[in-house]
């Protein structure tokens, strides 16, 4: 099965990234765009079938390596 | 007097650190490769060296402070063994959980390389006593990845155990409370994004960094 | 010979098209075959004969250029030019333009540039110590120039601070010749020992071909035809064919090559430059006098189901080819291992002078190696000479009321302002041997020889309005003042590389730019024994049928002996006085001044005397040698006002220039005569080398003082220094923060 894996900045990180897209938005034109946060998306792929094994092992790999706890929170999303 | 200097895939900085060393100590340190699982023993001082471990892919430091090599460190580091990260290696080191904090992009979000005023903010540490009172340096930045950000608790409790070593004068990258250099809470691991390898020679245009190696080699020579 | 499956020959006249091989160029190739080739072979014809690899448009004049000398090891020929700096040691350099493809995706484009430069280094065994780039980009004002400079920078920013090699300096205009092609020429220089330098040629049979570095992927494909033709409509759309750099893995290849460099397991080495695996087994091959047989099937692929005409053709970056001694792939395999770096023994030398692909069990490709090369389409296209014309007379023009103010649009123009926004994006001081760099006040970078009292000076010239104006004497000032740069900071010039930036040859008044130049270059080479090394040429530089604005870019290499015998124009000090040294006769044709004061891009390019040029610039270099003088700039853009303010921001001290001779003051102040420099110094040794350059018949005058907080021309005129810094660094951040501001 595939995991994806979105790490994003803990709210009340500065994320200038995300700033600097919101203000290109507005820019560009875009009404209405309020706060924008940049974070990333891991695709990982996995071989079993286990759901629940699958979960709890991209779970240790994102404590271990994906995010960084100090700044990062992360959620995992399973698909066939 | 035996030193070593960490050598990552992508670190290009470890020449520079070498320099630096055999300058201070007149001994050229050990080069260790990141693969090696184990540091030789009886090494009085190990140096992180800048660069781009791994490309810095996934985040700056990440994959590096996994390697085996930084486990071994990690062991060192807590039996008190002096350890230095510069630019990356700071980075290696908060990712490796050594350092409080995280270095982040810089809010300006474009790669800095200037000369860096700074302020000496704790005299007493093992990297610095080697100033006396001298409050101000210029070292040499350049990094992308040099935003220093912790919360707000951690930051108040580093400033009031004197783990603060270095603040910018000019904050060029964002980060919180200027913090340009930390140590742990025993103070005998610095990380800093500056760059005092690149500042112990007449013609890097100054010699500020010379001090902050014999701070923590002068005794050992 | 083995014989060719006729299912590959099928689909021939789309190939043609598709291919960018002429008609009569087909015909060469079905004579030479004697039969037709199939869709892999017309592939490796299309990119070996295209403009990029072949040179087919300026190959008959490149010949002009001077290219032996002393120091000279290697020429133009190999991967890059090779000069002796003494001590065993050898400076390995050259400058290449990555034009098309930094238009086009500017990160990349620009990033692969700067990957593509260092692997011609290090491929010849040197490590890189040294990056320079040229830029110029379109008006400032064009609604894409902000977006292509920050993306330019920030590409070779993110190449050349990963590597770690220091980007130590270069220059960046803004034109709006440039509008449509801008222009990205990115110059490594390396240092090796003199007997451990490699070369691309294979000259013995049965040695083992190895593949190392990166996969293959399908990106960049054609990129050598796509450099080689210019742009219309949609090119925008053309993104497919760009290279994506991965600097992490071209540090792991320096450092694998140069460890595998240090066996006697090389016999020779060629990088996958343009036109990929294509380009270096037939060089290799052709250039040693052997054959070369590959088996694609062994080749790292990083996609599925890749043809063999994709494999040929991929411009994947990050890759080498070499022959190895033979029994040595054991030390390959070990140290490519070790950094993680895809290792595959492809293929073998021959004797047959001929190139054999395998894929899947059959032969796709069997070619005479002898007709790519020597059947390679050379053209000797027309040229027309440029208009000639006149000089602009000074005192046809009105004066401006203020000096100082004149001097200050000058300087807060785009072609004079502080381009710190970009250089502060590079690190110059990585490997710790930067003595100078676009931070300091230098005529030309300085990069120390590790662990050594010498040093390289480093610097990238030309101007193109001159070129535009006059090619031949603009050729000529290209040469000159990359050599007045090095001298002014104390080197002997060596020897330069170059990037010959043009529009389409094939058109005649093209043409006529491109042989005036290079004829021009090549008396300046002459004459001051400053011989070409290396080089590229980048043509087609044009959009719906408007060229650029000719731009031969020199990169250039001299050599500084001592340390300490060595020139900035830091360290002024007030009460120190102003020489001047040439001749100044207030030449305004082609001048800034011109364009920013009179809006008036008219008017003849300045002449360049060389024998003056060498003369008055060996007298600056011994009078630095001596340790006489230690302040020193030479005059170029802006003239002489120009280079005064230039010292006096640097310093923050003020200058007094006094002038009571016959030009009108502003032609004096702002004509670009050339082969001069000014010198600062205490007063008495000021005197000396006044005396000096007397008794030597050099000319030589008293500008003036320095000190106080303005600079003031007769007393008068002042132009207040903090205000000139404040524009003078505030242009480009301005410029740069319009998207930001606009933003908000």
């Amino acid at each position: 099965m595939k995991a994806r894996i979105h790490v994003f900045l803990k709210d009340g990180v500065l994320d200038p990234q995300g700033e600097a897209i919101s203000g290109s938005l507005k820019h560009l034109g875009f009404e209405g765009v309020g706060s924008v946060r940049q974070g990333k998306l891991i695709e990982v792929e996995l071989h079993t079938a286990d759901a629940e094994a699958a979960h709890d092992q991209v779970k240790a790999m994102c404590d271990k390596l994906l995010a960084n706890p100090v700044i990062e929170n992360y959620s995992i999303e399973l698909s066939a | 007097m035996k030193t070593a200097v960490i050598v990552f895939p992508g670190s290009n900085c470890d020449r520079d650190a070498a320099m630096a060393l055999e300058a201070v100590t007149g001994k050229a340190p050990l080069m260790v490769w990141h693969g090696d699982s184990q540091l030789p023993d009886g090494l009085d001082f190990i140096m992180v060296p800048g660069g781009f471990s791994y490309g810095d892919y996934l985040r700056s430091g990440a994959v590096a402070s996994r390697s085996p090599v930084m486990q071994d460190l990690v062991k060192k580091a807590e039996a008190g063994v002096p350890v230095l990260g510069v630019c990356n290696g700071f980075q290696i080191l908060t990712e490796a959980g050594l350092l409080p904090g995280a270095l982040m992009r810089n809010a300006g979000l474009r790669f800095v390389c200037e000369p860096a005023p700074l302020t000496i903010e704790n005299h007493n540490s093992a990297f610095t006593h080697a100033y006396g009172d001298r409050k101000d340096v210029v070292f040499p930045i350049a990094h992308h990845d040099g935003n220093f950000f912790a919360d707000q608790a951690t930051l108040d409790r580093i400033e009031g155990e004197g783990q603060v070593i270095l603040r910018y004068r000019k904050n060029p990258n964002g980060s919180m409370r200027d913090i340009a250099g930390v140590s742990n809470e025993k103070g005998n691991v610095l990380g800093m994004m500056p760059h005092p390898e690149r500042a112990i020679d007449a013609h890097h245009g100054g010699t500020d960094g010379l001090a902050l190696f014999e701070s923590i080699l002068g005794g050992l020579k | 010979m083995a014989s060719v499956d006729p299912k590959y020959a099928e689909g021939i006249d789309e190939a043609i098209a598709l291919d960018h091989v002429t008609a009569e160029e087909y015909e060469v190739i079905l004579k030479e075959l004697g039969r037709a080739p199939n869709i892999v072979e017309l592939g490796i014809f299309s990119v070996m004969w295209s403009e990029h690899c072949s040179y087919k448009s300026s190959r008959l004049h490149l010949g002009k250029f001077p290219t032996t000398g002393e120091r000279v090891v290697y020429g133009p020929g190999e991967n890059a030019g090779v000069v002796d700096i003494g001590d065993n040691q050898v400076a390995i350099f050259k400058m290449e333009s990555h034009n098309h493809p930094s238009y086009i995706e500017p990160y990349q484009g620009a990033a692969t540039g700067v990957g593509g430069i260092l692997r011609d280094v290090f491929t010849m065994g040197a490590r890189p110590i040294a990056l320079m780039n040229a830029l110029r980009f379109g008006d400032p004002s064009h609604p894409k120039t902000r977006q292509l400079v920050s993306g330019v920078v920030a590409g070779i920013g993110g190449y050349g601070n990963c590597v770690g090699v220091p980007t130590v300096g270069g220059e960046t205009n803004f034109d709006k010749g440039y509008n449509g092609n801008i222009l990205v020429n990115a110059m490594a220089v390396g240092l090796a020992d003199r007997d451990k330098v490699f070369t691309a040629a294979a000259r013995e049979i049965g040695y083992p071909v190895l593949y190392v570095g990166s996969k293959t992927g399908r990106d960049g494909i054609h990129g050598a035809t796509m450099a080689s033709a210019e742009f219309g409509e949609g090119s925008e759309e053309n993104r497919p064919t760009v290279q994506v750099g991965d600097p992490f893995t071209e540090k792991k290849l320096i450092e694998a090559c140069l460890e595998l460099m240090s066996e006697d397991a090389i016999s020779s080495i060629q990088d996958m430059g343009a036109a990929g695996l294509t380009s270096s087994s037939v060089e290799m091959a052709s250039s040693g006098g052997v054959g070369i047989e590959l088996n694609l099937d062994h080749v790292p692929q990083r996609e599925t189901a890749m043809t063999a005409y994709e494999m040929m053709l991929s411009e994947s970056q990050e890759r080498m080819l070499m022959i190895l001694k033979p029994g040595s792939e054991h030390i390959a395999e070990r140290i490519f291992k070790k950094w993680d770096l895809d290792v595959a023994t492809i293929g073998v030398t021959t004797d047959t002078k001929r190139l054999v692909l395998k894929h899947k069990g059959e032969v796709v490709c069997d070619l005479p190696l002898d007709p790519i090369g020597d059947k390679a389409p050379k053209y000797d296209r027309p040229h027309l000479p440029s208009e000639v014309r006149a000089n602009i007379d000074p005192n046809r023009l009105k004066a401006p009321a203020h000096l100082g103010e004149a001097l200050y649009t000058l300087m807060t123009s785009p072609d004079m302002a502080s381009k710190r926004w970009i250089w502060e994006q590079y690190d110059r001081h990585v490997m710790a041997d930067t003595v100078a760099s676009s931070q300091n006040p230098a005529d030309a970078a300085i990069v120390r020889i590790h662990k050594s009292d010498k040093a390289l000076a480093i610097t990238t010239d030309c101007t193109p309005r001159y070129c535009y104006a006059d090619p031949y004497e603009g050729g000529k000032q290209a040469v000159a003042e990359a050599w007045r740069n090095l001298t002014a900071v104390g080197a002997e010039p060596i020897a330069i590389t170059d990037c010959l930036n043009f529009g389409n040859p094939e058109r005649p008044e093209i043409m006529g730019q491109f042989v005036g130049c290079i004829e021009g270059m090549a008396e300046a080479c002459r004459t001051l024994n400053f011989p070409v090394v290396s080089g590229n040429v980048s043509l087609y530089n044009e959009t719906d049928g408007q060229a650029i604005p000719p731009t031969p870019a020199v990169g250039a290499v001299g050599l500084i002996e001592q340390l300490d015998q060595r020139a900035t124009y830091g360290g002024l000090e007030a009460g120190d006085v102003l020489l001047i040294i040439g001749e100044t006769h207030g030449h305004l044709g082609a001048s800034l001044y011109m364009r920013h004061v009179e809006g008036d891009e008219d008017g003849s390019a300045p002449p360049v005397d060389l024998a003056v040029e060498k003369r008055n610039g060996d007298f600056v270099r011994a009078e630095i040698k001596a340790g006489r003088a230690k302040i020193v700039h030479d005059l170029s853009d802006g003239g002489l006002a120009c280079g005064v303010a230039d010292m006096a921001l640097a310093n923050m001290i003020g200058i007094k220039l006094a002038y009571n001779g016959d030009l009108p003051v502003f032609a004096w102040l702002f004509g670009e005569d050339q082969a001069r420099y000014l010198i600062a110094a205490k007063p008495a040794i000021a005197e000396d080398i006044r005396r000096n350059a007397k008794a030597a018949g050099v000319p030589v005058d008293v500008l003036g003082l320095a000190g106080g907080d303005a600079i003031t021309i007769n007393g008068g005129h002042g132009l207040d220094l903090i205000r000139l810094k404040t524009g003078h660094d505030g242009w480009l951040p301005a410029l740069m923060a319009g998207e930001a501001a606009a933003a908000e």
